[in-house]
């Protein structure tokens, strides 16, 4: 496979970057080439988040994602930002709760997920960046469901071991959204 | 014949560079009786200032690092913590712990440090000659103030023992003098306990020496004496500012 | 080999302490923060000590005293921090010290930014701090290379007696990547013959100490380090070619910007164009024998960096102005990108 480059955006506290980190972990687990990189800025909460995730069979180059493969967008800001970026032929997933998608391309996929509004429902709050996840997997086949819940096992700390089975089915609900 | 008085085995017998009268000699010795008595030279590293006591590590037989200006007490820090077991000691004048290096003064003392600061003030840098000190006195001349000390321009000068004894961290904090052979028992004393502080693991310590500088002064030798009596001991009182040293348990 | 996902703050902290640093004396900054508060977390349990100081200063100060008791030492910072460490490690060079000291270089000058740069290059081979010294500067280009850097900087400053540097920047350390550790050999320099640690009765004492009164000592002093540092240039100069032996176009970066280049290098592969990137691991010592090897072919060189061109300085020196050197370069925290670097090989003439 080549570079698949994946860039999630949205606000500091809707968990972009640990959504991001799922996916590097998946890259360990799965033996690839990987980076993760955060954009850092000096607010710590509600302000605009994103991260590059770089996933291939060979070292990677840059690891600032500029024209993503996978956006996945989590606000209208970021959406707005990026949707112009995609690489054509490229998948773009986003929170349709929050975000009102204005996009004329035509040489892109786009998914709509009710992200928000699915984790409300069905009592995961703060899972929507993990249903957008679940949903990525089902649509792209960048990763294996399998890899992804092993993936979940090593990034959830320890000592919130608890939350897994709730990250588990919010991948689930994703998929099958 | 029956040797009454002889060099301390700390003290090197190289020949000082410091001005005839200054007390650094008296200062270095007391120290250096204090390493023999508790027969420590062996187990303790020295950090000497930048100032006229920056060669003192040629003077102290122990182990010897040399330090940038104000910087110390945070030298002797990176020794202690990784040497918790050695005695570690700075020797300080004025403008290296009061001006420079007056944050790594107070927060190593903030810290309660387990080492020993032995401060000399003698109100004015000596090295560089003569210039103001941040414990120069209201009026005092130097080359930098040449009109004597105006505190509306110069402010006022640092009672560092007083500001010292605010710190939780500190565990022993003493003003004495060399002046005269009751205050340099007194101060060798202080030495003693500063050191037996550090032993028992009470925390920072520090010994303030009131000390002269004739040359700078533009005083003999015992003129210095006499001003360090008549000017220097009204405004920076002798005494024991901090002592929980009988208190219970290690910081 | 396990492999394991981490910060490059994270890994350049675990791998010091995997090379038995037992002291880290720190103050925060962005963005290398999360370098100190790994080794908050670890160092006590590794038996070691950690301690934020009051400033950048007191922390480079307190790695002076550790190390003068031939303990393995570090701190780190970002660019700002830096020049405030610089009076300690000159103190340090000059008393033969050996410590690491990590820059995870941000935007300057001033307070500048918290974006990565490498506009400290000047400041990291040719002046940091006052005097005749040099201290020896690492730049890894990947988050596995921290962690080799820093195992070969404890050891080569151990092995020379002088500071050395591991000078990354603001992506490489918050980037994540897979690592290794490395089976690591434990510290088996021997220091006690000038360590300070307390004579016991059994010794002359020993001195750490830069202060020479007498012209014709200090000059000696300085001459006696400056042939140590004439073997660390034949010996410790690290650089990679890519790609070079046929190259018309010799790209020249290091560190973070040599990822974006070699990303570049490769798409003008793609396009015809015979680019190659000579990345120098160790930018004091230059590698100066591996660029000429690297540019033998080529007609001209171009360096890439994150500053206003600091490097190029050692480009062109390196080999002697025998061809066009051209530059380009992003600042302020900006990160040039693949498509930037391909066209500034097609405008400088990597195309003909």
């Amino acid at each position: 496979m080549a570079t698949t480059e994946i860039l999630l955006a949205g606000f500091g506290g809707q968990g972009v970057l640990f959504a991001g980190k799922i996916l590097a972990y998946c890259g360990l687990m799965d033996n690839k080439e990987l980076s993760w990189l955060p954009s850092y800025g000096p607010e710590m909460r509600g302000g605009t988040a994103n991260c590059s995730v770089c996933i291939s069979d060979e070292p990677i180059g840059s690891p600032l994602v500029l024209t993503p493969d996978i956006l996945i967008a989590m606000n209208q800001p970021s959406f707005d930002k990026f949707i112009g970026d995609v690489k054509p032929g490229g998948k773009v997933f986003y929170d349709s709760t929050l975000i009102e998608a204005d996009c004329s391309r035509t040489d892109i996929e786009i998914f709509p997920v009710a992200s928000s509004q699915l984790a409300d429902d069905n009592a995961l709050k703060g899972g929507s960046n993990i249903i957008l996840l679940g949903k990525v997997i089902k649509e792209t086949g960048v990763f294996s469901l399998e890899t992804m819940k092993k993936a979940i096992e090593k990034v959830v700390p320890p000592s919130k071991a608890q939350l897994i089975p709730n990250n588990f089915k919010a991948i689930e609900l994703g998929m099958n959204s | 014949m029956a040797v009454v008085f002889e060099r301390p085995k700390a003290l090197l017998d190289v020949p000082f560079h410091y001005c005839p009268g200054c007390t650094h000699g008296i200062v270095h010795r007391l120290v250096a009786e204090v390493l023999d008595e508790m027969g420590i030279e062996g187990e303790t590293v020295g950090v000497c200032p930048v100032g006229c006591s920056v060669m003192a590590y040629d003077y102290f037989g122990c182990d010897m690092i040399e330090a940038p200006h104000g910087r110390a007490p945070a030298v002797a820090t990176g020794v202690k913590r990784t040497n918790p077991d050695k005695f570690v000691f700075t020797y300080q004048g004025d403008g290296d712990l009061a001006a420079i290096g007056t944050a790594e003064t107070v927060h190593s003392a903030t810290r309660g440090e387990n080492i020993v600061v032995i401060f000399i003030n003698n109100t004015i840098y000596g090295m560089t000659g003569g210039q103001m000190a941040p414990t120069t006195l209201p009026g005092q001349v130097t080359q930098t103030t040449p009109f004597g000390r105006d505190p509306q321009l110069a402010g006022y000068p640092v009672r560092v023992c007083e500001m010292l004894s605010t710190l939780t961290g500190t565990a022993y904090a003493e003003r004495v003098a060399v002046d005269s052979v009751p205050h340099i028992r007194e101060a060798k004393k202080a030495i003693r306990k500063a050191f037996e502080t550090q032993k028992n693991k009470k925390g920072f310590s520090i010994v303030e020496v009131l000390s002269t500088c004739p040359t700078n002064w533009g005083l003999t030798p015992v003129e210095a004496l006499k001003r360090l009596q008549d000017e220097m001991i009204p405004y920076y009182p002798l005494g024991v500012y901090k002592d929980t040293t009988a208190e219970e348990g290690n910081k | 080999m396990e492999r394991n996902l981490m910060k490059g703050n994270e890994a350049l902290a675990e791998a010091a302490i995997r090379a038995g640093c037992k002291c880290f004396f720190g103050y925060p900054i962005t963005p290398q923060t999360e370098l100190a508060a790994y080794m908050a977390k670890r160092m006590n349990k590794a038996g070691g000590v950690f301690l934020q100081a009051e400033s950048e200063i007191a922390a480079i100060n307190m790695v002076l005293g550790a190390a003068s008791t031939g303990v393995r030492a570090m701190t780190s910072s970002s660019s700002p921090g830096l020049s405030l460490k610089s009076e300690g490690i000159s103190y340090i060079a000059g008393s033969d010290l050996p410590a690491v000291i990590i820059n995870v270089q941000r935007g300057g000058p001033g307070l500048g930014g918290i974006q990565p740069s490498q506009a400290d290059y000047w400041q990291a081979t040719k002046a940091l701090g006052h005097g005749d010294f040099h201290l020896m500067v690492f730049a890894p280009a990947s988050v596995q290379e921290m962690v080799d850097m820093v195992v070969k900087a404890f050891d080569k400053a151990d092995q020379y007696r002088c500071p050395a540097m591991i000078l990354a920047d603001g992506l490489l350390g918050q980037m994540m990547e897979p690592v290794s550790f490395p089976e690591i050999n434990p510290d088996s320099h021997d220091k006690s013959s000038w360590a300070a640690t307390g004579h016991k009765g059994e010794r002359k004492h020993h001195i750490i100490n830069s202060l020479y009164l007498q012209p014709d000592e200090l000059e000696k002093s300085v001459a006696d380090r400056f042939e140590r540092y004439a073997q660390i240039k034949e010996n410790e100069t690290d650089a990679e070619l890519y790609l070079t032996e046929d190259c018309d176009i010799l790209l020249c970066a290091f560190g973070a910007t040599a990822r974006v280049v070699k990303s570049a290098v490769n798409e003008a592969r793609a396009q015809g164009i015979k680019a190659g990137l000579f990345r120098p691991k160790t930018l004091w010592p230059f590698p100066e024998k591996e660029l000429n090897e690297a540019a033998k072919n080529a007609k001209k060189l171009l360096s890439v960096e994150m500053s206003m061109g600091q490097m190029i300085d050692d480009i062109k020196l390196a080999i002697n102005c025998s061809k066009p050197v051209e530059f380009y370069g992003r600042t302020g925290g900006v990160i040039p990108t693949p498509a930037e670097v391909l066209a500034e090989i097609k405008k400088v003439g990597g195309a003909e």
